[in-house]
């Protein structure tokens, strides 16, 4: 027997082997490149030995069977589409495909009558990904009747699809429709669904799966077995391909609805809706190749790239505090003192509590401290009426909160929130009555969207432990945090912001003390721009559209209504009055002034801004009156217009928080983009965006719309640099770009693109023309 | 070039397309089979004289699969010596075949050629064929496609028809298919269908609603809305659409054509071949045109066909004397007539499918032949006959009365 580094064997007196991984080096199992070269090695071994009469694969470790595949390990993937690709693309296929079929042919099925040996799989934990995908190459799946054991295909989150026969085998357990369901979602799936469709076929108790896994193992070891869809006359539950109706019908729907779900924008939706659709009327052999092959053209293009880099490996550094000050113990945050118990201040309270934190509620009045109370058993009711949660537990959850109006009950805590109003002399009056009652090391953070924190700092004792903390509304849902140290911040402050961002689980993001810090940097300009365009009398629907179609989750003008127009005009107006000589007009300014002192249409909580609502508040549909104000042109912009200049208006400015030093780095300026604005994901952020299209074509368009709509659109000169030393901003050489990249793009970054190559192209050509004039491009320059 | 001219065009009366409609016992084969026999024996000509047969059809499976048209030429009594093929542009597949029968007669392939279409949509239901086209992923993401009632409230809502538009319409539709059947505007044409027996079995067309009001249409509930919304169809027109802030769904079973069983067949040949045979030809083949258009909308094929057909002939629009588009819905012939600025009064004289149904395979063919009947009886000189087709195509004839 080979020696594994990644699982133990042990073989009983019957012959059965009990395989135990446990992946060294991870926190969770995972399929590493170590795994990668044991499991196909150990398969090979188990069928082809006569000792082993069967198998039970099962987890060695306490928290999961397995997380599925290491992203670090795909993140290397070459992108390369070639044979060679394809053939080591089909390892862990090949391997599965082996263990499920004895590594038999499917002549040697159909014709000869072979049979596998048993291969049972015992799941105590969660197994995602590809430890779900081994646990199906298995005959037999045995799960713990257990909270803890969660099952999904969550590839689709990072941009890729289950390249380990997922999206073969589940559709042929449990139909089309529930694989659909789980593989285009990501979600995860508890037991009793699992059982129901199928995906596991016994349910016992914990700690028991490994012995139920044996005995059908022992009961199998005589007769051999074989997949259901290695069976003669198999047919896909509920129907396949294009000759049933059932099918037709299912795919009519699923395309159009993972279409609109997904507005073509991310092509592992696609892919998996292919691989479902084509690869259930193959035989399993040809149906993983054909997977392999989707998964495989999913790295050739950068979708999946951006959404590893930003989604998962950035994400995750920035959460396990990539950003926090090396050599400062870890600062424990048990009890929390969050002032001002308004809107922003109960959802900290609230997220705060969820985290197992005590908090001490203050505001001016025990009345008003109140509301922090009832914000969180507003939410907490709903979990508990909906099964989610126990009524004990949503009991604990509220006792966690203290409202008081006492500032002597902030004594004991270990960190100040403060949310109150954001005025300075209110802020500073909070800031002298709380530092005069809590600890000299504990941290006060300040929660001011509008106001710089140095400013604010100059009204504490200790402005070493102040420090910014930028939450999002509502609290409870929205994951970015914007940690701001000032100029005075000590480390320790800042460790302890991180610290406590660990418990709260937001994704945090580092930005220097400037007006708007990163967010509202960005935020402001995208929005001007929408509402420009409405005064140019674009359409507004076709505003709201271009988008959506983008990516973006809600249009601009809608999210102008939430957050209100009222609000932009006050920013505005105090700009204005701050900034005075030096104020640079966004050219709203009249519009604005009209929309909220004479249109009485100042946003969605005044019943009127840019749509009309009914009296609860719901959205009716866009503003009829909005076209005698600003008739709508005749010559309508395209979709592709609109998208540039919004596009453009978030680009640039994201660009400048990074050429100026706003973020710290790229990685920053893209989470905070996609989790703050809600930057389209499958980009990968702002930075990531630009690197996409290049840092020569992202200028060279900055400055065409610059010329035609405003300086606004000027890039910074720092990426006017890049560009003309051929830099990426994320480092490396400019990758040549993929059809399937170029075909996303917009159409105007494609025309530029081709310039930068040489191609006489222009925005009048075919987009498809100038795509393959690109590629013709790029293929004779690799060739020379 | 030589020219090619119609001899003669007959249809089957259009049977409800359902279980209880009056054609449901015949068989296609049957359908196509009776219009083939027809034309020649109304002429008085030997059936080999007809040297190919072009016929469309648009669910071609089941008993409508392997080419319906050489199996009823057998079945018709012809020589084996005449040829078919079965021809697929969806709703313009009649269409297309006459022009097919045309384009053989012109190109000297053909002295004579018979165009026409079969479709029994009671025996086998739309769809049956399946199809890449709604199926398979990589077509629905590449083309955006939508089912046509989307396509046909897409285009209401983006050329601003009402619900009250599309109705008034319909009701007029079938106001003149009453009158034209009152009148025996028909009689030239119709072929009644025969049972086992050889009994006349129909005809008449079987949907035609004398009394339909608008008030009738008002109660009926828009056949589109919950396919649009439920199922992300809408979300999809939009993405190519975005002008569009919510699709105003106004379609319903009764301002879209019919569900129906019938067949048609028109006989084309050469001017000598009608003097050697001495028949006299009817109209003459002007120009013909098929073309591509954008695949969400669908349905707005016809205008650029008719404008292709218009140049191809060196015409201009108000040189059409009378014009005959298909009513797959009520708004695709409203938005032809306002993008082409053609008056009610000479646009579907007689009522169309939405009155007496749209029999898919057959429909080009069968209004083909109402404009050669029309032509006659109003005379007048130019016709112009379109279709919108599925999948983003139009098709266009032009015809002169001789």
């Amino acid at each position: 027997m080979t020696d594994y580094t990644t699982f133990s064997v042990d073989v009983d007196g019957d012959g059965i082997a009990l395989l135990k991984i446990d992946v060294p080096d991870q926190g969770m199992n995972v399929i590493d490149e170590a795994l990668m070269k044991d499991l196909p090695a150990f398969i090979d071994e188990f069928v082809s030995d006569d000792r082993y009469k069967g198998l039970v694969i099962a987890s060695g470790r306490d928290n999961a069977f397995m997380a599925g595949a290491d992203l670090r390990m795909l993140e290397q993937q070459s992108g390369v589409l070639d044979r060679d690709a394809f053939e080591a693309g089909m390892t862990l296929n090949r391997a599965f495909r082996k263990l499920e079929t004895g590594g038999h042919t499917d002549r040697e099925i159909q014709r000869e009558g072979k049979k596998a040996k048993p291969v049972a799989v015992a799941l105590e934990g969660l197994a995602l990904g590809g430890g779900l995908e081994l646990a199906l190459a298995g005959h037999y799946r045995v799960a713990a009747d257990s909270p803890k054991v969660k099952l999904g295909l969550p590839e689709v989150l990072v941009g890729l699809l289950p390249g380990g026969g997922g999206t073969q085998r589940v559709p042929r357990l449990a139909g089309l429709q529930n694989a659909a369901q789980l593989i285009t979602s990501g979600a995860n799936l508890d037991v009793k669904k699992a059982k129901a469709q199928n995906i596991i076929d016994e349910i016992v108790e914990p700690g028991r799966t490994i012995e139920a896994a044996k005995a059908w193992v022992k009961d199998h070891v005589e007769t051999g077995t074989l997949q259901p869809w290695d069976v003669k006359g198999f047919k896909v539950p509920g129907g396949a391909g294009a000759m049933n109706p059932k099918a037709v019908q299912f795919f009519a729907a699923a395309n159009a609805m993972a279409l609109a779900k997904s507005k073509d924008n991310f092509p592992a939706i696609k892919a998996i809706m292919s691989c479902l659709y084509e690869g259930t009327q193959l035989t399993m052999t040809k149906a993983v190749e054909v997977e392999t092959k989707y998964f495989l053209s999913l790295f050739a293009d950068p979708v999946a790239q951006n959404m590893i880099r930003t989604l998962f490996v950035n994400k995750q550094a920035a959460e396990k505090g990539a950003g926090r000050p090396d050599g400062i113990e870890p600062i424990e945050i048990k009890k929390v003192g969050v002032l001002g118990a308004g809107l922003m201040g109960s959802g900290i309270a609230h997220v705060t509590a969820k985290a197992g934190m005590q908090v001490v509620s203050l505001d001016r009045t025990d009345e008003d401290a109140q509301k922090s109370i009832d914000y969180s058993r507003k939410i907490l009711d709903k979990r508990v009426k909906r099964g989610k949660m126990t009524q004990e537990k949503a009991d604990a959850f509220l006792a966690r909160i203290t409202p008081t109006s006492n500032y002597d009950d902030l004594k004991d805590v270990d960190l100040i929130i403060e949310a109150v109003f954001e005025r300075p002399d209110v802020k500073a009056d909070v800031i002298r009555k709380t530092e005069a009652v809590i600890g000299e090391d504990v941290i006060f953070a300040s929660n001011t969207s509008t106001l710089p924190i140095g400013g604010l700092a100059e009204n504490s004792k200790r402005p070493e432990n102040f420090i910014g903390l930028h939450f999002f509304s509502p609290v409870e849902r929205m994951p970015l945090l914007e940690i701001i140290p000032h100029e005075g911040t000590g480390e320790r402050a800042l460790a302890a912001a991180f610290d406590y961002n660990r418990k709260i689980r937001k994704t945090p993001i580092v930005v220097r003390d400037v007006r708007g810090f990163f967010t509202n940097q960005v935020f402001p300009p995208y929005v001007n721009e929408a509402s420009l365009m409405v005064t140019e009398g674009v359409s507004p629907a076709l505003i709201e559209n271009s988008a959506l179609n983008m990516g973006l989750p809600i249009g601009p003008l809608a999210v102008t209504d939430d957050t209100t127009l009222k609000l932009g005009y006050d920013i505005m107006r105090s700009t204005q009055e701050e900034m005075g000589e030096a104020y640079v007009p966004s050219g709203t300014e009249e519009f604005m002034e009209n929309m909220v002192t004479k249109w009485d249409r100042a946003g969605r909580r005044f019943g009127a801004g840019f749509y009309d609502y009914d009296e609860s508040g719901k959205r009716l549909g866009l503003w009829k009156g909005m076209a005698d104000h600003y008739p709508l042109r005749d010559d309508q912009p395209s979709q592709e217009e609109v998208q540039q200049r919004l596009m453009y208006a978030l680009l640039v400015p994201s660009a400048r928080t990074y050429a100026d030093g706003v973020v710290p780095d790229p990685q920053s300026a893209d989470l905070g983009a996609i989790f703050g604005l809600g930057f389209p994901p499958w980009t990968g952020g702002p930075m990531s965006y630009i690197d996409t299209i290049g840092v020569g074509a992202f200028v060279a368009n900055a400055d065409m719309l610059a010329q035609r709509h405003g300086a606004r659109f000027t890039p910074p000169q720092r990426l006017r640099d890049m560009a003309e030393r051929g830099e990426t901003i994320y480092g490396g050489a400019p990758r040549a770009h993929t059809q399937g990249a170029l075909d996303r793009m917009l159409e105007a970054d494609v025309v530029k693109i081709a310039n930068g190559l040489g191609i006489a192209a222009s925005l009048d050509d075919r987009k498809a023309e100038t795509v393959r004039k690109i590629l013709q491009a790029q293929q004779s320059k690799k060739a020379a | 070039m030589a020219e090619a001219f119609i001899y003669d065009a007959v249809r089957t009366p259009r049977g409800k397309g359902k279980k209880d409609g009056s054609l449901h016992e015949i068989t296609p084969l049957q359908l196509a089979a009776q219009v083939l026999k027809a034309v020649p024996e109304r002429l008085d000509i030997d059936k080999a004289e007809v040297e190919d047969v072009a016929f469309g059809c648009v669910s071609p499976v089941g008993e409508q699969g392997a080419v319906i048209t050489r199996t009823a030429i057998l079945e018709a009594g012809y020589p084996i010596e005449t040829a078919g093929i079965q021809v697929n542009r969806f709703c313009g597949s009649g269409l297309e075949a006459t022009n097919i029968a045309a384009a053989k007669v012109m190109s000297g392939e053909c002295e004579m050629a018979m165009g026409g279409g079969v479709e029994s949509m009671s025996r086998v239901p739309m769809g049956s064929d399946g199809g890449a086209m709604i199926s398979d992923p990589e077509a629905a993401f590449d083309a955006y496609f939508v089912p046509q009632g989307i396509s046909a409230d897409l285009i209401a809502t983006k050329y601003g028809f009402s619900r009250d538009d599309v109705d008034a319409y319909a009701v007029e539709s079938h106001k003149r298919a009453t009158q034209a059947w009152d009148e025996g505007r028909f009689d030239k044409s119709i072929l009644p269908v025969k049972d086992v027996m050889g009994v006349e079995i129909l005809a008449k067309d079987e949907t035609i609603r004398p009394k339909t009001d608008m008030q009738a249409l008002g109660a009926l509930n828009p056949s589109f809305a919950m396919l649009g919304q439920n199922f992300g169809f809408n979300d999809v027109a939009k993405l190519k659409y975005p002008e569009v802030e919510e699709i105003n769904h106004i379609h319903h079973a009764g301002n879209s054509s019919g569900i129906v069983d019938g067949a048609a067949a028109v006989l084309l040949g050469s001017k000598s071949a009608g003097e050697r045979l001495d028949i006299k030809p009817r109209a003459r083949i002007v120009s013909m045109a098929s073309i591509g258009s954008e695949p969400t909308i669908m349905l707005t094929g016809p205008e650029v066909a008719a404008q292709k057909a218009l140049k191809t002939a060196g015409m201009a629009s108000t040189d059409i004397d009378l014009y005959e588009l298909n009513e797959a819905f009520a708004a695709v012939v409203l938005r032809f007539m306002q993008a082409m600025d053609v008056d009610h009064g000479i646009m579907n004289v007689n009522g169309g499918a939405i009155a007496m149904g749209h029999p898919l395979g057959a429909t080009g063919a069968m209004i083909l032949g109402t404009m050669v009947d029309e032509l006659e009886r109003a005379d007048k000189e130019t016709a112009l006959v379109t279709l919108c087709i599925g999948g983003g195509m139009g098709i266009a004839t032009i015809i002169e009365r001789v």
